[in-house]
Protein backbone atom coordinates (compact mmCIF):
# COMPACT_ATOMS: atom_id res chain seq x y z
CA UNK A 1 0.00 0.00 0.00
CA UNK A 2 3.03 2.89 0.90
CA UNK A 3 4.95 1.92 -2.13
CA UNK A 4 8.14 3.84 -1.71
CA UNK A 5 8.82 7.54 -3.34
CA UNK A 6 11.88 8.79 -4.58
CA UNK A 7 12.42 12.22 -2.66
CA UNK A 8 13.13 14.38 -5.97
CA UNK A 9 9.25 13.54 -6.57
CA UNK A 10 8.08 14.01 -3.57
CA UNK A 11 9.68 17.65 -3.08
CA UNK A 12 8.41 18.72 -6.46
CA UNK A 13 5.09 17.36 -5.50
CA UNK A 14 4.99 18.93 -2.14
CA UNK A 15 5.69 22.21 -3.54
CA UNK A 16 2.60 21.87 -6.40
CA UNK A 17 0.44 20.83 -3.74
CA UNK A 18 1.15 23.92 -1.18
CA UNK A 19 0.83 26.95 -4.65
CA UNK A 20 -2.68 24.72 -5.54
CA UNK A 21 -3.98 24.89 -1.58
CA UNK A 22 -2.77 28.52 -2.22
CA UNK A 23 -5.08 29.07 -4.93
CA UNK A 24 -7.90 27.10 -4.01
CA UNK A 25 -7.64 29.53 -0.64
CA UNK A 26 -7.81 32.51 -2.88
CA UNK A 27 -10.80 31.08 -5.05
CA UNK A 28 -12.58 30.40 -1.50
CA UNK A 29 -12.70 33.94 -0.24
CA UNK A 30 -13.54 34.76 -3.56
CA UNK A 31 -16.18 32.21 -3.59
CA UNK A 32 -17.57 33.11 -0.41
CA UNK A 33 -17.57 36.77 -1.10
CA UNK A 34 -19.90 36.21 -4.35
CA UNK A 35 -22.16 33.44 -3.18
CA UNK A 36 -22.29 35.80 0.22
CA UNK A 37 -23.57 38.26 -2.07
CA UNK A 38 -25.68 36.73 -4.36
CA UNK A 39 -27.37 35.18 -0.89
CA UNK A 40 -28.26 38.95 0.02
CA UNK A 41 -29.18 39.96 -2.97
CA UNK A 42 -26.04 41.86 -3.74
CA UNK A 43 -23.36 41.36 -6.63
CA UNK A 44 -20.77 40.42 -4.87
CA UNK A 45 -17.29 41.10 -6.56
CA UNK A 46 -17.38 41.97 -10.08
CA UNK A 47 -15.78 44.84 -10.54
CA UNK A 48 -11.69 43.45 -10.54
CA UNK A 49 -11.50 41.03 -13.45
CA UNK A 50 -14.10 39.17 -15.09
CA UNK A 51 -16.82 38.04 -12.32
CA UNK A 52 -14.14 39.87 -9.49
CA UNK A 53 -11.62 37.02 -9.87
CA UNK A 54 -8.55 39.11 -9.07
CA UNK A 55 -10.38 40.50 -6.32
CA UNK A 56 -7.82 37.69 -4.12
CA UNK A 57 -4.91 39.30 -5.18
CA UNK A 58 -6.63 42.91 -5.09
CA UNK A 59 -6.75 41.89 -1.66
CA UNK A 60 -2.87 40.50 -1.31
CA UNK A 61 -1.68 43.72 -2.62
CA UNK A 62 -3.83 45.77 -0.02
CA UNK A 63 -2.49 43.29 2.82
CA UNK A 64 1.51 43.82 1.86
CA UNK A 65 1.32 47.24 1.20
CA UNK A 66 -0.89 48.06 4.77
CA UNK A 67 1.39 49.23 7.80
CA UNK A 68 1.81 45.95 10.10
CA UNK A 69 2.36 47.82 13.27
CA UNK A 70 2.67 45.76 16.84
CA UNK A 71 1.71 47.49 20.13
CA UNK A 72 4.97 48.60 21.82
CA UNK A 73 4.79 46.09 24.64
CA UNK A 74 4.11 43.04 22.05
CA UNK A 75 6.49 39.97 23.13
CA UNK A 76 8.42 40.71 19.33
CA UNK A 77 9.40 37.21 18.30
CA UNK A 78 5.97 35.20 19.62
CA UNK A 79 4.19 38.02 18.53
CA UNK A 80 5.64 37.47 14.61
CA UNK A 81 5.86 33.69 15.47
CA UNK A 82 2.12 33.14 15.93
CA UNK A 83 0.73 33.74 12.63
CA UNK A 84 3.84 31.43 10.82
CA UNK A 85 2.74 28.71 13.52
CA UNK A 86 -0.90 28.35 12.47
CA UNK A 87 -0.16 28.92 8.75
CA UNK A 88 2.63 26.31 8.69
CA UNK A 89 0.17 23.78 10.59
CA UNK A 90 -2.72 24.28 8.17
CA UNK A 91 -0.63 24.09 5.20
CA UNK A 92 1.04 21.09 6.12
CA UNK A 93 -2.29 19.59 7.44
CA UNK A 94 -3.69 18.74 4.00
CA UNK A 95 -0.09 16.82 3.49
CA UNK A 96 -1.70 13.63 4.39
CA UNK A 97 -4.78 14.12 2.67
CA UNK A 98 -4.99 11.40 -0.39
CA UNK A 99 -6.03 12.98 -3.87
CA UNK A 100 -5.71 10.33 -6.54
CA UNK A 101 -4.69 6.65 -6.11
CA UNK A 102 -1.43 6.93 -6.99
CA UNK A 103 0.49 6.55 -10.39
CA UNK A 104 2.73 4.78 -11.83
CA UNK A 105 4.63 6.81 -14.00
CA UNK A 106 8.14 6.33 -15.92
CA UNK A 107 8.12 3.23 -13.60
CA UNK A 108 8.50 5.70 -10.58
CA UNK A 109 5.73 5.61 -7.90
CA UNK A 110 3.88 8.62 -7.53
CA UNK A 111 1.52 8.77 -3.94
CA UNK A 112 -1.51 9.98 -4.50
CA UNK A 113 -0.71 12.30 -1.03
CA UNK A 114 1.99 14.50 -0.63
CA UNK A 115 3.17 11.61 2.02
CA UNK A 116 1.21 8.62 2.56
CA UNK A 117 2.18 8.06 6.17
CA UNK A 118 0.36 4.64 8.33
CA UNK A 119 -1.25 6.80 10.84
CA UNK A 120 -2.67 10.20 8.53
CA UNK A 121 -5.74 10.30 10.31
CA UNK A 122 -4.20 11.29 13.66
CA UNK A 123 -1.40 13.23 12.33
CA UNK A 124 -4.41 15.72 10.77
CA UNK A 125 -5.89 16.18 14.31
CA UNK A 126 -2.30 16.40 16.17
CA UNK A 127 -1.46 19.40 13.51
CA UNK A 128 -4.87 20.61 13.91
CA UNK A 129 -4.01 21.08 17.94
CA UNK A 130 -0.35 22.27 17.07
CA UNK A 131 -2.18 24.98 15.17
CA UNK A 132 -4.45 26.28 18.11
CA UNK A 133 -1.03 27.19 19.67
CA UNK A 134 -0.78 30.25 16.76
CA UNK A 135 -4.31 31.57 17.89
CA UNK A 136 -3.19 31.33 21.59
CA UNK A 137 0.57 32.74 21.54
CA UNK A 138 -0.53 35.39 18.71
CA UNK A 139 -3.08 36.76 21.13
CA UNK A 140 -1.00 36.14 24.34
CA UNK A 141 2.30 38.24 23.01
CA UNK A 142 0.03 41.17 21.48
CA UNK A 143 -0.03 42.35 25.33
CA UNK A 144 -3.71 43.39 24.89
CA UNK A 145 -6.63 42.12 27.02
CA UNK A 146 -8.69 41.94 24.16
CA UNK A 147 -6.27 39.81 22.91
CA UNK A 148 -5.84 37.72 25.64
CA UNK A 149 -9.16 37.23 26.28
CA UNK A 150 -9.87 36.24 22.49
CA UNK A 151 -7.75 33.99 22.34
CA UNK A 152 -9.20 31.88 25.84
CA UNK A 153 -12.21 32.35 23.95
CA UNK A 154 -10.81 30.73 21.01
CA UNK A 155 -8.49 28.27 22.92
CA UNK A 156 -11.50 26.89 25.03
CA UNK A 157 -14.18 26.24 21.77
CA UNK A 158 -11.50 24.76 19.93
CA UNK A 159 -10.27 22.49 22.60
CA UNK A 160 -14.37 21.61 23.18
CA UNK A 161 -14.83 20.81 20.10
CA UNK A 162 -11.84 19.13 19.05
CA UNK A 163 -13.01 16.32 21.63
CA UNK A 164 -16.46 15.60 19.15
CA UNK A 165 -14.39 16.08 16.08
CA UNK A 166 -12.39 13.19 17.12
CA UNK A 167 -14.72 10.94 18.44
CA UNK A 168 -17.09 11.45 15.40
CA UNK A 169 -14.09 9.91 13.06
CA UNK A 170 -14.22 7.13 15.58
CA UNK A 171 -16.66 5.03 13.83
CA UNK A 172 -15.67 5.75 10.16
CA UNK A 173 -11.90 4.45 11.72
CA UNK A 174 -13.70 1.23 13.23
CA UNK A 175 -15.56 0.76 9.67
CA UNK A 176 -12.52 1.23 7.75
CA UNK A 177 -10.27 -0.43 9.74
CA UNK A 178 -7.03 1.57 9.70
CA UNK A 179 -6.07 4.95 10.41
CA UNK A 180 -4.40 5.56 7.21
CA UNK A 181 -6.94 7.71 4.74
CA UNK A 182 -5.64 6.35 1.64
CA UNK A 183 -6.79 2.30 3.22
CA UNK A 184 -10.27 4.13 4.45
CA UNK A 185 -10.84 5.70 1.03
CA UNK A 186 -10.29 2.38 -0.52
CA UNK A 187 -12.77 0.84 1.85
CA UNK A 188 -15.37 3.44 1.13
CA UNK A 189 -15.38 2.23 -2.63
CA UNK A 190 -14.81 -1.36 -1.60
CA UNK A 191 -18.16 -1.28 0.43
CA UNK A 192 -19.97 1.69 0.77
CA UNK A 193 -19.05 5.39 0.94
CA UNK A 194 -19.58 5.71 4.37
CA UNK A 195 -21.73 9.11 4.36
CA UNK A 196 -24.82 6.60 4.80
CA UNK A 197 -23.55 4.05 8.03
CA UNK A 198 -22.38 6.72 9.29
CA UNK A 199 -24.82 9.65 8.95
CA UNK A 200 -24.86 10.65 12.59
CA UNK A 201 -20.92 10.74 12.60
CA UNK A 202 -20.71 13.05 9.18
CA UNK A 203 -23.16 15.37 11.22
CA UNK A 204 -21.43 15.62 14.01
CA UNK A 205 -18.07 16.10 12.28
CA UNK A 206 -19.46 18.86 9.94
CA UNK A 207 -20.80 20.60 12.87
CA UNK A 208 -17.65 20.15 15.20
CA UNK A 209 -15.64 20.99 11.93
CA UNK A 210 -17.39 24.62 11.33
CA UNK A 211 -16.23 25.53 15.00
CA UNK A 212 -12.93 23.98 14.71
CA UNK A 213 -12.60 26.20 11.69
CA UNK A 214 -14.52 28.62 13.53
CA UNK A 215 -16.59 29.12 10.74
CA UNK A 216 -20.30 31.18 11.18
CA UNK A 217 -22.33 30.50 13.15
CA UNK A 218 -19.56 29.31 15.51
CA UNK A 219 -17.09 31.95 15.09
CA UNK A 220 -16.42 33.58 18.24
CA UNK A 221 -13.59 33.63 17.86
CA UNK A 222 -13.67 37.07 15.51
CA UNK A 223 -17.38 37.14 15.96
CA UNK A 224 -16.53 40.94 13.79
CA UNK A 225 -20.07 42.16 14.94
CA UNK A 226 -20.07 41.79 18.16
CA UNK A 227 -17.02 41.13 20.28
CA UNK A 228 -13.59 43.05 19.46
CA UNK A 229 -11.30 41.14 16.81
CA UNK A 230 -10.34 38.42 19.24
CA UNK A 231 -6.74 36.75 19.18
CA UNK A 232 -6.15 38.86 16.22
CA UNK A 233 -7.09 42.06 17.09
CA UNK A 234 -3.76 43.47 17.36
CA UNK A 235 -2.38 42.13 14.36
CA UNK A 236 -2.80 43.95 11.04
CA UNK A 237 -1.17 43.53 7.25
CA UNK A 238 0.06 40.37 6.19
CA UNK A 239 -0.01 39.60 9.61
CA UNK A 240 -3.27 39.45 10.12
CA UNK A 241 -3.59 38.00 6.57
CA UNK A 242 -1.95 34.91 7.03
CA UNK A 243 -4.00 34.52 10.50
CA UNK A 244 -6.95 34.77 7.87
CA UNK A 245 -5.24 32.34 4.96
CA UNK A 246 -4.78 29.86 7.97
CA UNK A 247 -8.38 29.90 8.76
CA UNK A 248 -9.72 29.42 5.17
CA UNK A 249 -7.01 26.47 4.87
CA UNK A 250 -8.18 25.24 8.25
CA UNK A 251 -11.78 24.94 5.91
CA UNK A 252 -10.61 23.79 2.77
CA UNK A 253 -8.55 20.64 4.55
CA UNK A 254 -11.30 19.53 6.88
CA UNK A 255 -13.67 19.63 3.96
CA UNK A 256 -10.92 17.68 2.05
CA UNK A 257 -11.01 15.43 5.41
CA UNK A 258 -14.31 15.01 5.26
CA UNK A 259 -14.82 14.51 1.51
CA UNK A 260 -11.85 11.52 2.25
CA UNK A 261 -13.73 10.17 5.65
CA UNK A 262 -17.46 10.20 4.29
CA UNK A 263 -18.06 10.74 0.56
CA UNK A 264 -14.97 8.23 -0.81
CA UNK A 265 -12.18 10.49 -1.38
CA UNK A 266 -11.20 11.05 -5.08
CA UNK A 267 -13.17 7.86 -5.90
CA UNK A 268 -16.36 8.45 -8.66
CA UNK A 269 -19.33 6.39 -7.38
CA UNK A 270 -19.55 3.02 -8.57
CA UNK A 271 -17.83 3.75 -11.92
CA UNK A 272 -14.00 2.65 -11.33
CA UNK A 273 -12.31 3.28 -14.23
CA UNK A 274 -12.98 7.13 -13.55
CA UNK A 275 -10.56 6.84 -10.71
CA UNK A 276 -8.02 8.24 -12.82
CA UNK A 277 -9.63 11.71 -12.60
CA UNK A 278 -9.20 11.21 -8.86
CA UNK A 279 -7.91 14.68 -7.89
CA UNK A 280 -10.55 15.86 -10.46
CA UNK A 281 -13.67 14.79 -8.31
CA UNK A 282 -11.33 14.81 -5.07
CA UNK A 283 -11.72 18.95 -5.56
CA UNK A 284 -14.86 18.60 -6.93
CA UNK A 285 -16.22 17.11 -3.87
CA UNK A 286 -14.06 19.78 -1.80
CA UNK A 287 -15.38 22.80 -3.15
CA UNK A 288 -19.16 21.49 -2.89
CA UNK A 289 -18.36 21.37 0.82
CA UNK A 290 -16.63 24.74 1.06
CA UNK A 291 -20.05 25.58 -0.67
CA UNK A 292 -22.17 24.40 2.09
CA UNK A 293 -20.19 26.08 4.69
CA UNK A 294 -20.44 29.11 2.56
CA UNK A 295 -24.06 29.04 2.37
CA UNK A 296 -24.43 27.67 6.37
CA UNK A 297 -22.61 31.15 7.07
CA UNK A 298 -25.20 33.01 4.63
CA UNK A 299 -27.78 31.18 6.45
CA UNK A 300 -27.66 31.00 10.24
CA UNK A 301 -26.80 33.54 13.31
CA UNK A 302 -24.30 32.96 15.15
CA UNK A 303 -24.37 31.51 18.59
CA UNK A 304 -24.06 33.05 22.12
CA UNK A 305 -20.99 31.51 23.95
CA UNK A 306 -22.60 29.86 26.60
CA UNK A 307 -24.90 28.51 23.67
CA UNK A 308 -21.98 27.04 21.70
CA UNK A 309 -20.26 25.74 24.94
CA UNK A 310 -23.62 23.77 25.86
CA UNK A 311 -24.23 22.56 22.18
CA UNK A 312 -20.31 21.39 22.23
CA UNK A 313 -20.34 19.55 25.37
CA UNK A 314 -24.36 18.64 25.91
CA UNK A 315 -25.15 17.77 22.28
CA UNK A 316 -22.38 16.66 20.57
CA UNK A 317 -20.30 14.85 22.50
CA UNK A 318 -22.52 12.29 23.77
CA UNK A 319 -24.20 12.11 20.45
CA UNK A 320 -20.48 11.33 18.89
CA UNK A 321 -19.92 9.13 22.16
CA UNK A 322 -23.16 6.89 21.04
CA UNK A 323 -22.59 6.66 17.55
CA UNK A 324 -18.65 5.75 18.03
CA UNK A 325 -19.99 2.94 20.44
CA UNK A 326 -22.97 1.41 18.38
CA UNK A 327 -20.19 1.58 15.45
CA UNK A 328 -18.40 -0.58 17.50
CA UNK A 329 -21.45 -2.73 18.71
CA UNK A 330 -22.44 -3.15 14.94
CA UNK A 331 -18.73 -4.04 13.46
CA UNK A 332 -18.72 -6.62 15.89
CA UNK A 333 -21.80 -8.00 15.25
CA UNK A 334 -21.67 -8.20 11.72
CA UNK A 335 -18.29 -10.09 12.01
CA UNK B 1 -36.76 21.32 20.54
CA UNK B 2 -38.78 19.23 17.64
CA UNK B 3 -39.05 21.91 15.42
CA UNK B 4 -35.52 22.78 15.54
CA UNK B 5 -34.14 20.72 12.74
CA UNK B 6 -37.14 21.15 10.00
CA UNK B 7 -37.08 25.18 10.83
CA UNK B 8 -32.90 24.98 9.98
CA UNK B 9 -33.51 23.62 6.66
CA UNK B 10 -35.98 26.21 5.82
CA UNK B 11 -33.82 28.73 6.46
CA UNK B 12 -31.64 27.34 3.95
CA UNK B 13 -33.40 27.02 1.93
CA UNK B 14 -34.52 30.89 1.69
CA UNK B 15 -30.85 32.00 1.73
CA UNK B 16 -30.51 29.37 -1.29
CA UNK B 17 -33.61 30.95 -3.31
CA UNK B 18 -32.05 34.65 -3.24
CA UNK B 19 -29.34 33.34 -5.18
CA UNK B 20 -31.47 32.62 -8.26
CA UNK B 21 -33.13 36.43 -8.09
CA UNK B 22 -31.93 39.53 -9.61
CA UNK B 23 -29.54 41.20 -7.09
CA UNK B 24 -30.95 44.66 -5.91
CA UNK B 25 -27.87 46.52 -6.12
CA UNK B 26 -27.80 49.49 -8.38
CA UNK B 27 -23.93 49.55 -10.41
CA UNK B 28 -23.27 52.94 -9.73
CA UNK B 29 -20.55 54.52 -12.24
CA UNK B 30 -22.69 52.74 -15.04
CA UNK B 31 -26.54 53.90 -13.78
CA UNK B 32 -26.78 56.56 -12.02
CA UNK B 33 -30.23 56.98 -9.63
CA UNK B 34 -31.69 60.38 -10.86
CA UNK B 35 -31.25 62.42 -8.05
CA UNK B 36 -34.19 64.54 -6.22
CA UNK B 37 -35.37 67.44 -7.95
CA UNK B 38 -34.41 70.07 -5.20
CA UNK B 39 -31.20 68.06 -4.48
CA UNK B 40 -28.53 70.11 -3.05
CA UNK B 41 -25.31 69.75 -4.75
CA UNK B 42 -22.24 71.76 -5.99
CA UNK B 43 -23.03 75.43 -6.04
CA UNK B 44 -23.64 77.44 -9.41
CA UNK B 45 -23.28 81.01 -9.91
CA UNK B 46 -25.61 82.69 -12.38
CA UNK B 47 -25.78 85.34 -15.03
CA UNK B 48 -27.98 87.71 -16.41
CA UNK B 49 -29.46 87.06 -19.89
CA UNK B 50 -27.19 89.96 -21.18
CA UNK B 51 -24.31 87.83 -19.86
CA UNK B 52 -23.51 90.15 -17.04
CA UNK B 53 -22.91 88.10 -13.22
CA UNK B 54 -25.64 88.41 -11.28
CA UNK B 55 -23.69 88.23 -7.77
CA UNK B 56 -22.81 91.77 -6.54
CA UNK B 57 -20.26 90.95 -4.12
CA UNK B 58 -22.41 91.44 -0.89
CA UNK B 59 -20.92 88.86 0.75
CA UNK B 60 -24.39 88.24 2.68
CA UNK B 61 -23.66 84.43 1.67
CA UNK B 62 -20.41 84.15 3.24
CA UNK B 63 -21.90 85.84 6.27
CA UNK B 64 -24.62 83.53 6.40
CA UNK B 65 -22.37 80.50 5.77
CA UNK B 66 -22.46 78.43 8.85
CA UNK B 67 -19.46 76.56 8.22
CA UNK B 68 -17.24 79.80 6.81
CA UNK B 69 -16.79 78.60 3.65
CA UNK B 70 -17.21 81.07 1.27
CA UNK B 71 -14.66 84.19 0.41
CA UNK B 72 -16.08 87.31 -1.78
CA UNK B 73 -13.86 90.04 -2.18
CA UNK B 74 -15.63 92.62 -3.95
CA UNK B 75 -14.61 95.27 -6.10
CA UNK B 76 -16.14 98.45 -8.12
CA UNK B 77 -17.65 98.31 -11.38
CA UNK B 78 -16.65 101.02 -14.24
CA UNK B 79 -17.43 102.09 -16.92
CA UNK B 80 -14.90 99.87 -18.76
CA UNK B 81 -15.08 97.29 -17.02
CA UNK B 82 -18.64 96.61 -15.93
CA UNK B 83 -18.92 93.04 -14.44
CA UNK B 84 -22.39 92.97 -12.77
CA UNK B 85 -25.40 94.70 -12.98
CA UNK B 86 -24.76 96.89 -9.39
CA UNK B 87 -22.44 99.25 -8.19
CA UNK B 88 -19.80 96.62 -7.23
CA UNK B 89 -19.20 92.83 -8.55
CA UNK B 90 -17.33 89.88 -6.47
CA UNK B 91 -13.47 89.98 -7.74
CA UNK B 92 -12.81 86.36 -5.78
CA UNK B 93 -15.62 84.55 -5.37
CA UNK B 94 -14.36 81.39 -3.36
CA UNK B 95 -16.60 78.17 -2.02
CA UNK B 96 -14.10 75.28 -0.13
CA UNK B 97 -16.17 72.36 -0.43
CA UNK B 98 -14.12 70.58 1.42
CA UNK B 99 -16.05 72.85 4.44
CA UNK B 100 -19.41 72.87 3.10
CA UNK B 101 -22.22 71.14 4.09
CA UNK B 102 -24.74 71.68 1.60
CA UNK B 103 -27.38 73.53 3.48
CA UNK B 104 -28.05 75.91 1.31
CA UNK B 105 -27.94 78.98 3.88
CA UNK B 106 -26.06 80.88 0.86
CA UNK B 107 -29.06 80.29 -1.18
CA UNK B 108 -31.22 81.61 0.71
CA UNK B 109 -28.79 84.75 2.05
CA UNK B 110 -28.41 85.91 -1.48
CA UNK B 111 -31.01 88.72 -2.45
CA UNK B 112 -30.06 88.07 -6.31
CA UNK B 113 -30.44 84.42 -6.46
CA UNK B 114 -27.15 84.86 -7.99
CA UNK B 115 -25.72 81.58 -5.95
CA UNK B 116 -27.62 78.47 -6.14
CA UNK B 117 -27.08 75.03 -5.36
CA UNK B 118 -27.12 72.74 -8.35
CA UNK B 119 -27.54 68.78 -8.42
CA UNK B 120 -23.78 67.66 -8.98
CA UNK B 121 -22.75 65.42 -6.48
CA UNK B 122 -19.74 63.67 -7.77
CA UNK B 123 -17.20 66.65 -7.01
CA UNK B 124 -14.32 64.14 -5.05
CA UNK B 125 -11.01 64.96 -5.81
CA UNK B 126 -7.77 63.54 -4.84
CA UNK B 127 -6.04 66.92 -3.84
CA UNK B 128 -7.79 68.99 -0.81
CA UNK B 129 -6.74 72.27 -2.37
CA UNK B 130 -8.72 71.03 -5.60
CA UNK B 131 -11.95 71.35 -3.86
CA UNK B 132 -11.64 74.81 -4.03
CA UNK B 133 -13.86 76.74 -6.23
CA UNK B 134 -13.28 79.55 -8.13
CA UNK B 135 -15.80 82.27 -9.51
CA UNK B 136 -14.89 80.65 -13.11
CA UNK B 137 -15.72 77.23 -11.88
CA UNK B 138 -18.61 78.00 -10.27
CA UNK B 139 -19.67 79.95 -13.48
CA UNK B 140 -19.48 77.36 -15.49
CA UNK B 141 -22.03 75.45 -16.88
CA UNK B 142 -22.33 71.79 -14.77
CA UNK B 143 -21.25 69.07 -16.68
CA UNK B 144 -24.22 67.30 -17.67
CA UNK B 145 -23.55 64.05 -16.40
CA UNK B 146 -26.35 64.00 -13.32
CA UNK B 147 -29.62 62.83 -14.11
CA UNK B 148 -32.35 64.42 -12.18
CA UNK B 149 -35.81 62.92 -11.59
CA UNK B 150 -38.59 63.87 -13.02
CA UNK B 151 -40.17 66.85 -11.70
CA UNK B 152 -43.48 65.71 -12.26
CA UNK B 153 -43.18 62.46 -10.11
CA UNK B 154 -42.91 64.84 -6.98
CA UNK B 155 -44.96 67.59 -5.23
CA UNK B 156 -42.02 69.81 -6.07
CA UNK B 157 -42.80 72.92 -7.31
CA UNK B 158 -40.25 74.56 -9.75
CA UNK B 159 -38.74 77.57 -7.67
CA UNK B 160 -38.84 81.27 -9.18
CA UNK B 161 -35.46 81.98 -9.60
CA UNK B 162 -34.95 78.72 -11.95
CA UNK B 163 -38.46 79.62 -13.93
CA UNK B 164 -37.41 83.24 -14.97
CA UNK B 165 -33.52 82.97 -15.46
Amino acid sequence: MTHHEAWWITIPKALVVVNVVMVFFALTTWLERKLLGRMQLRFGPNRAGPKGLLVPIADLVKLIRKEAFAPMAAKEPLYILAPVVSMFTALLAFSVLPFGAGWNLWGEHINGAVVNVPISLILIFALGSLGIYGFIVGGWASESKFSTLGSMRTCAQLVSYEVSLALSVLGVVLMGQSLNLQAIVDKQQATLWFFIPQFVGLIVFLLGGVAETSRPPFDLPEADTELVGGYHTEYSGMRWGIFQAAEYINMITLSGLCVTLFFGGYHFPWVHSLDVLGPIWFVLKLFTLVTLFIWLRATQPRLRYDQLMRFGWKVLLPVATVNALVTAFLVVLIK
Amino acid sequence: MSFVVPNTLKGFGVTLKQVFKKPITQQYPEYKRPVYPRYRGRHRLHRHENGLEKCVGCSLCAAACPADCIRVVPAENTAENRVSPGERYARIYEINLSRCIFCGYCELACPFDAITLGNDFEISEHNRDDLIYTKDMLLAPPMKRVPVADRDLYDTPIPYYEDNS
